[in-house]
């Protein structure tokens, strides 16, 4: 059975640290150049929703959570990481 | 047959009477009518006002809209290319070059470290007010010397020089001085920190700017980047805690919630950031023709994005217009979007966390000493909204 995971472009990444400000525990920025570390590629479902917020706030398009289809073949990317997402959540 | 496109004739210069904290009328209105209305900048050029969220968001993310200066069409002359360093008003792969050796200096974590001294600063401005007593402008003796002194640090400007450096950067934002007075101003902060910058390069201290030096960057560069450094990193955070203050003040049930609650800082901080989004507006200008929500914004022209409209959006925010600290506020347009977005925002977020709550906690009493509607406000025109000073008092122990 496969779970969402997450994906990120450190060449998309401009650094600004909202990943690892929303969902600290699963992203961080490298001590040298300041892009985006992923900590863990699968987030545990407490996590989840911190994750999803994270892709959204993300001001690059630079994180990406691949659901799993429906019929569980692989895992195609939910939303399209363009940077231009709501977080939503009011 | 088309719809009628709404317009805004002109820039707003007012806000609603009794309301300093909401965006103009004419631009609330503005977006009531749809995201993105014709607009007419003050230089005279035809454009577009865009203050819906989600169009603001996703022209901030499309690279078919440019933010270099030289391409801005809002006048009738030629506008030169950004200088050196100065990579907001520029695209790729110019604007990584510099903001890249830069992003690692800006973490959460680094600045976060700073929360100790933040912290230390902060208590020497509240000590120095409890020293004086009331009343007291927040302006001079909190808002502005504590940005003030921590982008010095960064910086790395010797203590012996922060008074006259101070004043210099203080004339050149937001200061109303004549044109010879700010030109002078201007000129004078270009030739100190041309001088840091080879003094740095001569002898490294522990600080931004030297460990800058250890990079491929000429030293024009890295003076354009501390210009900018100054000019981003000072007068926003400046602005905001004055503002702040004020909304915080005006909104007595809020500052109730924050004061009896210090987990709500850093949502409350979120929220403050939404809902007075000081750096109003920015420019964008089509690099080809982009269909926006039924308009066509031809190649070549410029468009306003109004953050603060943006932030005000009830389709996006519930009850947009009443500050609540409790909020979630997560997405606001405050620090931009897209590439650009702000550099120094975990150092702004450290800054605000930290002064907002030791100001709130060091003075219980606190209250403004002159009626609300006296609060002297920043001409609309300014490029950072604020107060140009906030008289407070409290009741002395």
């Amino acid at each position: 059975m496969s779970a969402p995971y997450l994906s990120v472009d450190r060449e998309r990444c401009i650094g600004a640290g909202m990943c690892a400000m929303t969902a600290p525990g699963m992203f961080d920025q490298d001590p040298d150049d300041g892009l985006v570390l992923l900590l863990h590629a699968q987030p545990p479902t407490a996590l989840r929703a911190a994750a999803q917020m994270a892709v959204g706030v993300c001001p690059s398009g630079a994180i990406t959570l691949h659901e799993p289809e429906p019929g569980g073949l692989g895992a195609e990317p939910q939303r399209r990481a363009t940077g231009d997402e709501d977080p939503g959540g009011v | 047959m088309s719809e009628s496109v709404h317009t805004v004739t002109t820039l707003p210069t007012e806000r609603p009477s009794g309301c300093p904290f909401d965006p103009p009328a004419q631009l609330l209105d503005a977006r009531r009518h749809g995201p993105i209305s014709r607009f007419t900048h003050p230089g005279g050029k035809p454009g577009w006002m865009i203050t819906g969220y989600d169009m603001v968001r996703s022209v901030l993310a499309d690279p078919r809209f440019s933010s270099r200066k030289d391409l801005m069409n809002v006048v009738d002359f030629e506008i030169p290319p950004a200088p050196p360093g100065e990579f907001l008003l520029m695209d790729e792969p110019e604007h990584s070059r510099y903001r890249k050796p830069l992003v690692g200096k800006f973490t959460v974590r680094r600045m976060r470290m700073l929360t100790e001294r933040i912290e230390q600063i902060t208590a020497d401005c509240l000590d120095a007010m409890e020293k004086a007593g009331p009343p007291t402008d927040l302006v001079t003796a909190f808002a502005k010397p504590i940005p003030t002194i921590v982008i010095c640090e960064i910086l790395g400007v010797p203590y012996a020089d922060r008074a006259s450096f101070q004043e210099q950067i203080d004339t050149f934002m937001g200061g109303e001085v004549s044109d010879e007075e700010l030109i002078a101003a201007y000129t004078a902060t270009q030739e100190y920190l041309a001088q840091l910058v080879a003094a740095k390069r001569a002898h490294p201290t522990d600080d931004v700017l030297s460990e800058l030096t250890d990079s491929d960057l000429t030293d024009e560069e890295l003076k354009g980047i501390s210009l900018i450094l100054l000019a981003a990193g000072f007068d926003t955070t400046a602005n905001m805690l004055s503002l702040g203050t004020f909304a915080l003040l005006q909104n007595p049930d809020q500052l109730a919630a924050l004061r009896a609650d210090p987990a709500l800082t850093d949502g409350a901080v979120e929220e403050l950031l939404r809902y007075l989004s000081v750096a109003k507006t920015f420019h964008r200008t089509a690099l080809e023709d982009v269909e926006l929500g039924g308009r066509t914004v031809k190649a070549g022209t410029t468009v306003v994005l109004s953050y603060h409209t943006a932030n005000r959006d009830p389709d996006r925010f519930t009850d947009p217009h009443t500050l609540d600290v409790r909020r979630q506020a997560a997405g606001h347009l405050a620090f931009s979007h897209g590439i650009h977005q702000c550099l120094g925002q975990q150092l702004a977020r450290v800054e605000m966390r930290v002064a907002f709550r030791a100001l709130i906690d060091r003075f219980p009493t606190l209250r403004l000493a002159v009626p609300a509607e006296e609060v002297v406000l920043r001409p609309e025109t300014a490029d950072i909204f604020g107060v140009k000073s906030l008289p407070v008092t409290w009741d002395k122990k």
